[in-house]
């Protein structure tokens, strides 16, 4: 008799409370009663004045100064940075067979891919290089940008859920992003590294150079850039949900302006200045030079990628700090 | 050291209805222009009291107006207002999830707030990952999760389940462990919203117990918001009443509760509307009448696609604190009619000499046959009762409860 059994339940569950409450308040021994409490409200006595403003552990206001980027306050919560790390990590591949594999299937399809395209049908040129280290090279460090970026400009939209019901600093999330992309990195490198090493002993045309002690740099940079642009974009897709479609196509775009499926030094000269203005170029040239010693590599280039990266981050970061306290009314 | 926690000045919000997304470029654009011309925001001119039942002007609304109010270290605050008064604003605010649009709130000590149990909680995570993820949203340092885990766990009763995702438990499981991680949180500040309305009986008594447990013996500053007057008044020290967005009245609980009641609306007619797949409940009427003569006599109108055999009805008397005083069906006091089926018709039911003290009252109506529960019209209709019994000092049905028993009292000198 469901019918009987809610109404039934409806009733001692009520009624139970009700017991707890009139025992806890008309029992005046166990609690005061509440007419004896309180004399608050709603003007301060003047006896009792704030502290000065410096006292105060923190002001809430309608805005903050525009480079008050609340660093300390991810440092605090640089627990929850490696938590989100982790949960991405253990959450992606719970109940797949393959588990962390799926981070090796991954670039590797594409990998050959792009050699049955571009160098089988297009007959792109690859510098003289074996095809396979060739494409791995550029996919696995373009993969890291592209990944980063694409996620960190959607973290207003996915986790609005949690940003609307509890602060934490928002730059906790796409730091862990970087993080979790950058392990994601760390195991495709190491498919990188099979296949480079397995070239480099078979007598292949590789030359790795010193350049190679820049890695540590390039990733930096590339994980640092896709950030500053993503956070550029979440601040924005907050408003205008265009921006989201435009991305997604436009990475795909951006990576044949980059030189991930051919050398720089096939390009004709008009391209050439064109492709170096992106600054993506030079992080993805210097990275094929050092493992496999063909490409283009300048001081000079790479410098312009660190300082628009640079520009880019603290853009971003500005940008992000400025959306995040009122993004939750726009979402 | 001074003894405020939280000072509130001049706190205004204002947010933008309708539809967002449409129009935004332009009045983003329009701002800046103003801005470039040293003017004023042109839109935050526009808003206007948030009164939801009125159509408004403008597209904007002052969800929060002007608030001024100081929370003392140690103090339970209760915020209590009917939906749309702005408390969730004002909580969202200060747990700083959204910003102010003028004002500011000195805060003292560090904040922790709860606006829902569980956030971030993954559930593909085990227990006790989510244990440590969701201490660290709310702010603990892994070390600092690490020394509760025991309590934690212990205190949310799931021990078995711990290395279990939690997709799999059920969900009072969830919330217990959810809870549970929230009640051993160790801020200076916790704000509170509502988050008690879970749970089966046994553990909302103990998280109300654990949440007096955090304000008293540890003196912390509690902000509570909630439509349950029982739990706040069993609570908290002080309450403010929140109505369009300003501080409607302030100070004891007691008094605040009690200008909270007076704005009711008192209904004795209520009619609803008709669900044309299932049976449902048209109308509810109360005679006032009878009323005053002590005799509860309600109608309730139903109409059904397909023959109730025999439709039943129940109701539930609420006093003013939301606590049940007493209730009926037509299960436990069957029908002195002939009752065969209908496909709609009128019940009634009488309940004579009714023991009640003045005050207001609800009363939620059900409706269903033998085999099942059609429709339910909570709070349904809302009256005054006044009691024909006279008392030289009034007495206040929110401290001694609803039912008016008349005593005799004796004295046995030694």
């Amino acid at each position: 008799m469901p019918y009987l059994c809610s109404f039934n339940r409806c009733l001692t569950d009520l009624s139970r409370k009700c017991a707890a409450a009139f025992q806890s308040n008309f029992c005046p021994a166990a609690n005061p009663l509440p007419v004896q409490k309180a004399d608050v409200l709603p003007e301060a006595p003047p006896a009792a004045p704030g502290p000065p403003d410096e006292e105060w552990t923190e002001v809430i206001q309608p805005h903050t100064r525009l480079l008050d980027l609340g660093l300390r306050d991810v440092w605090r919560y640089r627990d929850l940075v490696l938590l989100f790390v982790r949960r991405d990590f253990v959450s992606t591949y719970k109940q797949t067979i393959l588990g962390p594999i799926w981070f090796f299937i991954q670039p590797l399809l594409t990998t050959i891919t792009y050699m049955v395209v571009f160098g089988g049908i297009a007959n792109l040129s690859t510098d003289g290089l074996p095809q396979l280290p060739f494409y791995l090279a550029g996919v696995t460090i373009w993969n890291y940008f592209a990944q980063t970026l694409t996620t960190v400009s959607t973290v207003f939209t996915t986790n609005a859920a949690i940003f609307g019901k509890v602060y934490f600093p928002r730059l906790t999330m796409p730091l862990s992003i970087v993080l979790s992309n950058l392990v994601r990195f760390g195991i495709q490198f190491a498919l990188f590294l099979l296949v480079w090493g397995y070239y480099l002993l078979g007598q292949h045309s590789l030359h790795p150079n010193l350049y190679i002690l820049l890695t540590p740099i390039l990733l930096g940079l590339m994980g640092l850039l896709g950030l500053g642009l993503g956070m550029i974009f979440s601040a924005m897709t907050t408003k205008y949900r265009d921006l989201a479609m435009l991305l997604t196509f436009g990475v795909q775009l951006l990576m044949y302006a980059t030189p991930v499926i051919y050398p720089l030094s096939r390009l004709p000269l008009k391209y050439k200045s064109f492709i170096m203005a992106n600054p993506l170029s030079a992080i993805v040239e210097t990275f094929r030079y050092a493992f496999l010693g063909s490409g283009t590599f300048s001081w000079f280039t790479l410098a312009y990628s660190t300082a628009f990266t640079l520009v880019m981050l603290l853009v971003g970061t500005v940008i992000f700090n400025k959306v995040e306290k009122s993004f939750t009314d726009t979402v | 050291m001074s003894n405020v926690a939280i000072k509130v000045e001049n706190l205004s919000k204002l947010y933008r209805l309708g539809e967002i997304g449409t129009g935004t470029l332009s009045h983003d654009l329009n701002r800046a222009w103003a801005r470039l011309r040293g003017k004023e925001d042109p839109f935050a001119k526009v808003g206007e009291t948030n009164d939801r039942t009125r159509k408004g002007d403008s597209n904007f609304v002052w969800s929060l107006k002007d608030i001024n109010f100081e929370v003392k270290r140690g103090e339970v605050l209760g915020i209590i207002g009917r939906n749309g008064a702005g408390k969730s604003t004002l909580l969202k605010i200060l747990s700083k999830v959204t910003a102010p649009t003028t004002g500011r709130v000195k805060v003292q000590g560090r904040i922790a707030s709860l606006l829902e149990v569980g956030t971030g909680f993954h559930p593909e995570l085990t227990g006790r990952e989510n244990i440590f993820l969701n201490g660290a949203i709310l702010g603990m340092s892994k070390a600092e999760v690490r020394s509760k885990f025991d309590e934690i766990v212990d205190f949310s009763g799931v021990e078995r389940y711990i290395d279990t995702p939690v997709k799999r438990y059920s969900s009072g499981m969830y919330v217990r462990l959810a809870f549970a991680v929230a009640a051993f949180l160790e801020p200076e500040i916790l704000i509170i919203d509502e988050v008690l309305a879970v749970g089966d009986a046994e553990f909302q008594k103990k998280c109300l117990g654990r949440m007096k447990d955090v304000s008293v013996n540890d003196g912390r500053t509690v902000l509570f918001v909630s439509h349950n007057m029982d739990a706040v008044r069993s609570l908290c020290s002080s309450a403010i009443m929140m109505q369009q967005g300003m501080v409607h009245a302030a100070g004891s609980v007691r008094d605040t509760i009690a200008t909270y009641y007076e704005g009711v609306k008192v209904q004795t007619l209520a009619k609803f509307a008709i669900n044309e797949k299932k049976p449902s409940i048209v109308s509810v009427a109360i005679n006032s009448e009878k009323l005053n003569q002590s005799i509860l006599d309600i109608n309730i109108e139903y109409t059904s696609p397909f023959e109730l055999r025999p439709p039943i009805a129940g109701i539930v008397l609420y006093n003013a604190l939301d606590i049940p005083v007493f209730g009926s069906n037509g299960r436990y006091h069957p029908y002195s009619s002939n009752m065969v089926s209908g496909l709609e018709g009128v019940l009634n039911v009488v309940i004579e000499g009714v023991e009640l003290h003045t005050g207001l009252y609800k009363l939620s109506v059900w409706l269903g046959d033998s085999a099942s529960d059609y429709d339910a019209k909570i709070e349904a209709i809302t009256f005054n009762y006044l009691s024909p019994n006279s008392y030289s000092t009034k007495p206040d049905p929110l401290l001694i409860g609803s039912i008016d028993k008349v005593a005799t009292w004796k004295f046995y000198g030694k």
